[in-house]
């Protein structure tokens, strides 16, 4: 049994069938990539998992829960976190304070009208948050806006905020997507950073091979939503199946 | 000190010393000058400036932080004021049960109203809202005649129920008061050719200025405060980090709603009438202007802009042409007539268009409102500091 174990998911979208047939199971402490070319329902996976969409038929279970007619915050709740394709990060906020909101939202859950203490007399939240911007090297820019920072920072922000919440499932969209190399090697070694500092499993939607073949340990290929194969990177780069649906020349490269 | 940073006791302490001290602050000019008419320290317009200033500053806590446009905040206000003098009609002419009966009804009726208009974000909610004042408006105005008193509306008489208070005495007058103090009760200080005047029901709203004021400081500084923040900012981010927007933006609509209703049944207290034109569209309005203008999500903001508004509501709108013709005698009879044709639209009932005209130039150059524009002088001021100290120690060359 995986952490995750998506069975027989269906989703259409008029006369687009997204998923067919989905399933996939996700093992405990891996990282998992999930493939494949555009319109191949990596989104449409990814919004089922989240809460965003409700699937026609099939069942997501999570940690051996069901997910599905949850609302996104409480799927959150239940330890999944998600990295956005575009960070999504609270802009006109300091980084500091963008840091501190899922340390509040871990402790105290979904709402709580706690409208009379000051925020700066929570020591033990503003300490974790620090402590966490000092581990991704942006102590320094603590009372910064969040807005104003390169979009390498802001990918960490947000990965750094998810991590925060000590969640059991990372999902990133396309972490690097639109990113110079040199924010993609980053980003690429903070991943392993957290892989190795700590208990989590990841699942990674990405199109960069090179971020792909770094990072996962397990890959999955979709194609017209459903899975093609399920293997280990180095049986991947050489499946025929694999190199004629998607890959082509640059898995070779 | 009191669960305050350093720099925001400041901000308190500088609000309660010139609410202490309006009435000298705001009667610059001797009583028999020419600038008397300048004058806003009289005891009516004092009330009106923090009435509205709580107004605003409730508005604020909605509107500032979470970024929900309200556009029928004024409906929260009539109904706290209908619910104040209802208490000062059945129980007694003491201001407390109204003011607090005021905050009670004001804020079970935006628990209703936020309910349902939080389920849409954006231009929806702000029409949703209109429409929820609009129809209390109409309510007051008409269906609801026998709670509300229709077009001619409420005022305390002398056969009301009063249970609390003893029957009055022939030819005694059902006044507001607060445990025996009148609120119309005045005191002048003449000191030369000034007139001050302290008045106590300016007072006591002064007081409720000032602790509604603090208690905005505690919201915007807490982790509450912070998600409504979060709400306006991102709401994608904020509901993937597990939080739940709704309530927050309720609560924050709930206590703005409250402040509203406060401030409403401030009203009845300095002034024991009520109208349904109190809830109309354009009072909504008044509100968001006064936030927009003093500088909205600030803490002082909205109390700058619900006095600069006021003022020129008032003092604006009562220069007429006589009073024109008085300043510009000195001019040739020509001349003088000119500038007094283009003056005149924007003075007496044109003063809407002199506000118009501040409101656009506010949001065009300075769309951080008056805060911004202090914001500026002081980064000039500080800037130029900077410079003469760096001109000190380099020498010259």
């Amino acid at each position: 049994m995986g952490i995750l174990e998506v069975k027989n998911v269906n989703k259409r979208f008029g006369g687009l069938q997204a998923l067919s047939d989905m399933n996939l199971s996700i093992a405990e402490n891996t990282v998992h990539a999930i493939i494949g070319p555009n319109g191949a329902g990596k989104s449409t996976l990814l919004n089922v998992l989240v809460g965003k969409l409700i699937p026609d038929t099939g069942s997501v279970m999570f940690d051996g829960q069901s997910v599905l007619g949850r609302k996104p915050y409480e799927i959150n709740q239940m330890g999944i976190s998600r990295v956005f394709q575009t960070p999504e990060i609270f802009g006109d906020l300091t980084v500091l304070e963008n840091m501190m909101i899922p340390i509040f939202a871990k402790r105290d859950g979904a709402f709580r009208m706690h409208a009379i203490e000051s925020v700066g007399n929570e020591r033990a939240v503003v300490q974790q948050a620090e402590h966490m911007l000092e581990s991704l090297n942006m102590a320094d820019q603590r009372h910064n806006h969040s807005a104003s920072m390169s979009r390498g920072n802001k990918r960490r922000l947000e990965i750094g905020m998810c991590l925060s919440q000590e969640p059991r499932l990372l999902l990133l969209d396309e972490p690097t997507a639109g990113m110079a190399r040199a924010d993609t090697n980053n980003t690429i070694d903070l991943l392993k950073q957290i892989k190795e500092e700590r208990d989590i499993t990841i699942a990674i939607i990405e199109h960069d091979m090179h971020v792909v073949f770094s990072l996962a340990e397990r890959i999955t290929v979709l194609a017209q939503g459903t899975p093609l194969v399920e293997d280990t990177p180095d049986n991947i780069k050489g499946h025929p199946k694999v190199r004629e649906a998607y890959l082509g020349e640059s898995a070779t490269a | 000190m009191l669960g305050m940073t350093r720099k925001d006791a400041m901000m308190l302490a500088i609000v309660a010393i010139v609410a202490l001290l309006a009435p000298f602050i705001l009667n610059p000019f001797p009583v028999d000058s020419g600038f008397a008419q300048f004058n806003a320290g009289y005891p009516d317009l004092m009330q009106r400036f923090a009435i509205f200033g709580i107004f605003a500053i409730g508005f604020n806590i909605l509107f500032g932080l979470t970024g929900y446009l309200s556009f029928g905040h004024a409906a929260f206000l009539g109904v706290g004021s209908y619910a104040a003098i209802w208490m000062m009609k059945l129980l007694t002419t003491n201001i407390l049960p109204g003011m607090v009966m005021g905050i009670i009804v004001a804020g079970l009726f935006a628990l209703v109203v936020g309910f349902i208009s939080l389920r849409r974000s954006g231009i929806y909610f702000a029409i949703l809202t209109l429409a929820f004042a609009q129809m209390s408006y109409a309510l007051a105005y008409s269906v609801l005649t026998p709670i509300t008193g229709g077009e001619t509306g409420l005022q305390l008489k002398l056969n009301d129920a009063r249970v609390l208070d003893a029957p009055l005495a022939p030819g005694e007058r059902a006044d507001a008061n607060l445990f025996g103090i009148d609120m119309t009760s005045s005191y002048d200080l003449i000191v030369g050719g000034w007139q001050f005047t302290f008045n106590a029901g300016y007072y006591i709203a002064a007081v409720v200025l000032v602790l509604a004021f603090y208690l905005s400081i505690r919201i915007f500084r807490s982790p509450f405060g912070m998600m409504l923040r979060a709400i306006k900012s991102n709401n994608t981010r904020m509901t993937y980090t597990g939080l739940n927007a709704r309530p927050y933006a309720l609560a924050a609509f709930v206590i703005s709603g409250m402040y509203a209703g406060l401030a409403g049944g401030l009203m009845v207290a300095m002034d024991t009438q009520v109208g349904p034109e109190r809830m109309f569209w354009t009072a909504s309005g008044e509100v968001v202007l006064m936030t927009i203008l003093g500088g909205a999500g600030t803490l002082i903001g909205p109390v700058l802009g619900a006095g600069l508004i006021k003022y020129m509501e008032n003092i604006i709108s009562k220069i007429n042409s006589s009073i024109l013709h008085e300043w510009f005698y000195w001019m040739p009879d020509g001349l003088e007539d000119f500038v007094i044709t283009l003056i005149y639209p924007f003075v007496g009932k044109g003063w809407h268009l002199t506000l118009g005209i501040v409101f656009m130039l506010v949001v065009i150059f300075l769309p951080g409102g008056l805060v911004e524009g202090g914001q500026r002088i002081k980064r000039l001021f500080e800037s130029k500091k900077a410079r003469k100290t760096s001109d000190q120690t380099t020498p010259a060359e």
